[in-house]
This record gives structure tokens, C-alpha cells and sequence, in this order.
């Protein structure tokens, strides 16, 4: 039981640090933006198919040392995806910044829809097999048995997390985002150019994502165009659960849903003597974000916004 | 003068004259044609529906097809051989509406205190647990295979299967929930709804209960999709978990947007475009989808405040037609 148990930990804790990951692209631009990034899904697709054609050019034009070019086409990926995202904030979100929340909202709806066609138009809609980056071989840790890929996908999702929070909250340009999340208009006062801080947080959330669909694809071996709906709808689920807005708190929340599912799928079935079954995993982390925002309406690490204080009165 | 008021009302006589010579003529066009028609009319029923929630009221709600698909499994349920039970379409038409009723009220009790972009996620999280419920009650709804072979419906002993017979109805209901919500736009509650999308502490701070009025825009809604739901099922005789996706409750809130939230002229004209575009697109096979979606992008662009002005609205059109009649010097 206790090995099954920590199988399971190391499970959960793999694709929680993926939604964490997509969550955090959500949650920074919904703070600087007030935006519900529905394109952001697609960013995670792209990921694995961008690292794929990158890393395949490179082997075909005779390739460098495979890890190094493992390493290139990552870096390449995050590059490429974060630029798309800047664009797409440039010429489909930004015109649209006077005319409330809706427009943007269905804009990013649309380019969803665009991104996800354009990959289906240009590479096929069937599941491509995607290759391992680190061969997975399982390593036994206190009994349990982990594969290297989900120790790495762990460890590097870590990494990345921590490089955020340091940049976030150490540099002049983590500054400009937080301010511009804080209030748009004061910080335009105070000399920080708004403008550029959207663009940060519209490069960083869609590379993180890119980063975040490589690693669920090296995970499950595969890559589809369709695969961002589902997975960037529950990371919302995350980013939402954790307090929309808050860094930390699409981390939490991203590790929360993790378990809460995983835990759910392993263990619903022996608590219920087989009544409530697997299928029912996605409705249990829907229900729990419900229960959640029941008793904590921002969400848990989101700023508790009393009701005469509410930034936005029109809520659309 | 007198001769430009006699040209004024007869080009308006001949406006009204073309819209009713062209509602007559759609039974005879071909039957694809007609469905498409048919499709649009739903879409319509049910935009208006949700218009009452996210136009009037200013609540985004993310999970409206939940009420539909209730509404079409009462049906499917209520006429079919799934439990043997063969209850008339009109009956079950006006079950379906109250079981939509009843859906919003309990998932509106709870979450309304909810704000924004809260309110969405949970509507959301609503609508995906109705579809995942509906497609695991294998004992109820059949799981995702669906439910086939519904009764054929019937209204007051006339036939109800081809889709002529469904266009009159549908342009009936549609008609009347159009008629019903500009009704209801004009009265105190509409006044009412309208304030709380605007502000709601200060409507609060009116006296008027925020709660109750939330209720009532979700219950209303929710009875019109459940009554569009019962249509969709009878039209179909089949239903199955995949009608109800979270993409088909964006695609309603789509068409408010592209129309103009909060104008029944401009869900309308929504309504028309993203039932027909789909349908224009066929030639252009698998970019179908991508032109959809840039096409969709750039109107939102170029028109952020939807297809048509806020103020070319229901009343503009009724006050338009009612003074050229009455007193055609205002003009």
C-alpha cells in the first residue's frame, strides 16, 4: 500500500508540476490582462510540434551532440512559442483592449481555434509518436518505482517555477509585471511601460506552456493537435483553484489538481467499493474547485477582494 | 410631403412584405437548406436565452448548454423506449423547460455570490459535470452511446418530422422568446438587470435584492434552453453526450458577441453568421476550421462591439415602424 501510495505521490506530483507550469501562463496574463486566455492551450500543443521540427532539422542537417541538440530545440521552442504569443497579443488582443472583457476573451477564442487548425491542416489531425528526450528507465525510490522521465519532468518544472519566482520578484522587469498586474493605470504614471510589460508576461506564460506540452509529450510518448483543450482546461481549473492572478498560487493549485485527480482516479474506487469509478475523475476536480470557490470566492492564494473594493464593478 | 410619406410607407409595406414572402418560401427550398434554417432558428432560441444572463444581467455564463442537454434528455427519456415512457411533445416541452428551471436555480443558488470570472469557471465546471454525469449514468442516459430512436413528436394531433414541420415551430417559439425577452427588456426587471451589469453595489444599495434577480435571469434562461432542448431532441430523435460540449457552449456565447451583446436584432444576426458560415466553408474541406477561425478573429478585430450597433435595436426598429405609421411628419 505504502509503495502504491508513493508511486502515486511521484505521479501526482509530475503532472500537477505540468498544469502548474500552463497555469502560470494563465494566471499572468489574467493579472496584467484581467483576460481569460482561452488560445493559451494551444501554446502547450505547439510545443511538442515546434521541439519536433526544430530537432529534426537539426538531425538533418547533421546534428550536433544529442544531448545538445535535445537542448537547442528546447531552448528554440520556448523562443518561437513565447514570439507567437507576443504576436498574437499584438494584432488580435490589444485592439481590442477598449471595448471590455468580452471581445478578447471570444478573440482568443477564435485564435484557438486558428492555432489548432493550422497545426491539424499542416501536419495531420492522427497522434504522432513523439521520442523519448531522456530514455525512461525506472529508478526505485523507497520502493516505489519512478521512471527517470517523470523525475526529470519534476525536477526541471521545479526549476523552471523557482527561475520565475527569482525573476518575478528580483528584477526590474519582474517589477514592471508586478506593477502592471497591481494597477495598469498608476504604474503608466510612475514611468513603467505597460505596453512592454504585457509582452513579457505574453512571451513568458506561452513558452512556459511550450515547455509544459514537451514534457507531457515525452511523458505519454505522443503528441496530437487536439491535445490542448482538455489539459488547458483543467489547468485553468488549476490556476483558478490556486487564485487567478497569483503566481504562487497557479503553482499550488497546479500541484493540488494533480493529486486531487490522481489521488481520486487510485483511491475513489476502493473508498466507493467500485460505485464511483474512474470516469468520474474529471468530475471530482471540478466539484472540488466548486466546493472551493464556494468557501474561498478568490480562490486560495488570490487577494481577498471585498466586495466594496472590487476592481472591476462590471464584471463583463 | 405628402407623396414622400405614401413612397416611405409603402418601401417599409415592401420591407415587411419581402421578410414574410421569405419566411413563406424557406419550406420550399430543399431539405438541407431548411435544416440549416432550422439550425439557425435554434440558435437563436437559445442565444436570446443566455443573452438574458451575459447581455442584460452581465453574468458570463460558460455552461449553458447544460440546461439544453437537459432538456433534450427529458425528451429522450420521456418519448422513447429507454423506460417505455411516451408522453406528448407538448407536455414534455414544457417539462424540459421547468427541469431547465430548476437546473439554473440550483446551480445558481450557490455561486451567485460568485463575481466574474469566478462565476464563468464555475458555470463552466457545471456544464462539463452535467456532460460527464450524462455520459457515465449508463443505467440512465445510455453513456455515450446515446439514445436513439425517440417518438416521433407530434403537436396538438398535427405530424412533427420533416423539417418544414420543425421550421414553423421553431420560427413560432423563436418569434414568441423574442417577443417574450423584448417584453421583459422594457419592464422594470429588464431596467433592473440592466442596472446590475452596470453596478451592482449601487443597485444594492437601492434595496433591490441582487440575488433574487440573478436567480431569476438564470432560471428564465435556463427554462428557454431546456425548451430548446426538447426541440433539439425531437428534431434529432437521437441524443448523445457529444452535443453537449463546452465548444457548443462557446459557440453560443459567440454568437452574442459577434452580434452585439444585448440586442435581440444583433443575436440574430450572429446566429445567421456562425450557422451559415460553417456551411459556406464546406468547399474549402479541412481549412474549413482555420478560415472559421480567422474569419472570426478578424470581425472581432475590425468589429469588437459586434456586427450590429447597439442602437440599430428591436425598439429602433418598432419605434422606426410605429411613428412613420402614426405621425410620419416626426420623421
Amino acid at each position: 500500500m505504502l509503495d502504491y501510495f508513493l508511486q502515486q505521490l511521484i505521479f501526482a506530483l509530475a503532472i500537477g508540476a505540468i498544469y502548474g507550469l500552463i497555469a502560470l501562463g494563465y494566471t499572468m496574463v489574467y493579472g496584467v490582462m484581467r483576460l481569460i486566455n482561452f488560445a493559451h492551450g494551444e501554446f502547450f500543443m505547439l510545443g511538442p510540434y515546434v521541439y519536433t521540427f526544430i530537432f529534426s532539422g537539426l538531425i538533418g542537417l547533421g546534428g550536433l551532440a544529442p544531448m545538445l541538440d535535445s537542448a537547442i530545440a528546447i531552448i528554440a521552442s520556448f523562443v518561437i512559442v513565447g514570439l507567437l504569443g507576443v504576436a498574437i497579443e499584438r494584432f488580435a488582443y490589444r485592439p481590442l483592449r477598449a471595448y471590455g472583457r468580452l471581445a478578447p476573451m471570444l478573440s482568443a477564442l477564435g485564435m484557438s481555434i486558428v492555432l489548432q487548425s493550422a497545426v491539424r491542416v499542416t501536419v495531420g489531425p492522427q497522434p504522432v509518436h513523439f521520442p523519448a528526450i531522456v530514455p525512461s528507465t525506472p529508478i526505485d525510490a523507497l520502493g516505489g518505482m519512478v521512471t527517470t522521465v517523470q523525475f526529470g519532468i519534476l525536477v526541471a518544472a521545479v526549476l523552471l517555477m523557482v527561475g520565475l519566482t527569482l525573476f518575478v520578484n528580483g528584477t526590474r522587469l519582474g517589477i514592471w509585471i508586478r506593477a502592471a498586474s497591481e494597477s495598469w493605470t498608476t504604474s503608466s504614471l510612475l514611468g513603467i511601460r505597460v505596453n512592454r510589460a504585457v509582452s513579457l508576461v505574453f512571451f513568458i506564460g506561452p513558452g512556459l506552456g511550450a515547455m509544459a506540452g514537451i514534457m507531457y509529450a515525452s511523458y505519454y510518448g505522443i503528441m496530437q493537435p487536439t491535445m490542448g483543450s482538455v489539459i488547458g482546461l483543467k489547468a485553468f481549473t488549476a490556476a483558478i483553484l490556486g487564485g487567478i492572478g497569483s503566481i504562487p498560487g497557479a503553482m499550488l493549485g497546479g500541484f493540488l489538481l494533480g493529486a486531487i485527480e490522481t489521488f481520486g482516479t487510485a483511491f475513489l474506487p476502493i473508498l466507493s467499493f467500485g460505485y464511483i469509478g474512474t470516469e468520474y475523475r474529471d468530475v471530482f476536480a471540478f466539484a472540488v474547485l466548486i466546493l472551493v470557490l464556494l468557501f474561498k470566492p478568490a480562490g486560495l492564494l488570490g487577494e481577498t477582494v471585498s466586495e466594496e473594493t472590487t476592481v472591476a464593478k462590471k464584471d463583463y | 410631403m405628402g407623396n414622400s410619406v405614401i413612397v416611405r410607407r409603402l418601401g417599409l409595406l415592401a420591407v415587411l412584405a419581402l421578410c414574410v414572402v421569405l419566411l413563406a418560401l424557406v419550406p420550399h427550398l430543399p431539405s438541407y437548406y431548411v435544416r440549416v434554417v432550422d439550425s439557425i432558428l435554434i440558435y437563436i432560441i437559445l442565444a436570446v436565452g443566455l443573452n438574458l444572463v451575459v447581455g442584460y444581467a452581465g453574468l458570463l455564463d460558460l455552461g449553458f448548454i447544460a440546461f439544453y442537454a437537459v432538456g433534450a434528455y427529458a425528451y429522450a427519456l420521456l418519448a422513447s423506449g429507454q423506460f417505455d415512457i411516451h408522453l406528448p411533445f407538448i407536455v414534455i416541452l414544457f417539462i424540459g423547460a421547468a427541469a431547465g428551471a430548476i437546473a439554473g436555480v440550483l446551480l445558481g443558488f450557490p455561486v451567485l455570490k460568485l463575481r466574474g470570472d469566478y462565476l464563468a469557471i464555475v458555470t463552466l465546471s457545471f456544464g462539463e459535470i452535467i456532460r460527464i454525469a450524462i455520459n457515465n449514468a449508463d443505467d440512465l442516459t445510455n453513456g455515450p452511446q446515446g439514445i436513439a430512436g425517440l417518438d416521433r413528436a407530434s403537436l396538438f394531433g398535427l405530424p412533427l418530422t420533416t423539417p418544414v414541420h420543425f421550421y414553423w415551430l421553431l420560427l413560432v417559439l423563436a418569434i414568441t422568446v423574442c417577443g417574450g425577452v423584448y417584453y421583459m427588456e422594457r419592464s422594470i426587471l429588464g431596467k433592473a438587470w440592466r442596472a446590475l451589469r452596470e453596478d451592482q453595489d449601487v443597485v444594492r444599495g437601492l434595496g433591490i435584492n441582487t440575488t433574487t434577480l440573478k436567480l431569476l435571469a438564470f432560471a428564465l434562461s435556463a427554462a428557454i434552453g431546456g425548451a430548446g432542448g426538447v426541440i433539439f431532441g425531437a428534431f434529432q430523435r437521437f441524443v448523445s453526450p457529444e452535443s453537449f460540449t463546452f465548444q457548443e457552449s462557446l459557440l453560443v456565447v459567440l454568437i452574442i458577441i459577434i452580434g452585439g451583446v444585448g440586442n435581440i436584432v444583433g443575436v440574430i444576426a450572429g446566429a445567421v453568421v456562425l450557422v451559415v458560415l460553417p456551411e459556406v466553408l464546406h468547399f474549402a474541406a479541412q481549412y474549413r476550421l482555420l478560415i472559421y477561425g480567422v474569419v472570426l478573429v478578424t470581425v472581432i478585430v475590425l468589429r469588437p462591439g459586434g456586427l450590429v450597433s447597439p442602437r440599430f435595436n428591436l425598439g429602433f426598429i418598432i419605434r422606426k415602424v410605429r411613428t412613420l405609421w402614426l405621425s410620419p411628419s416626426k420623421t
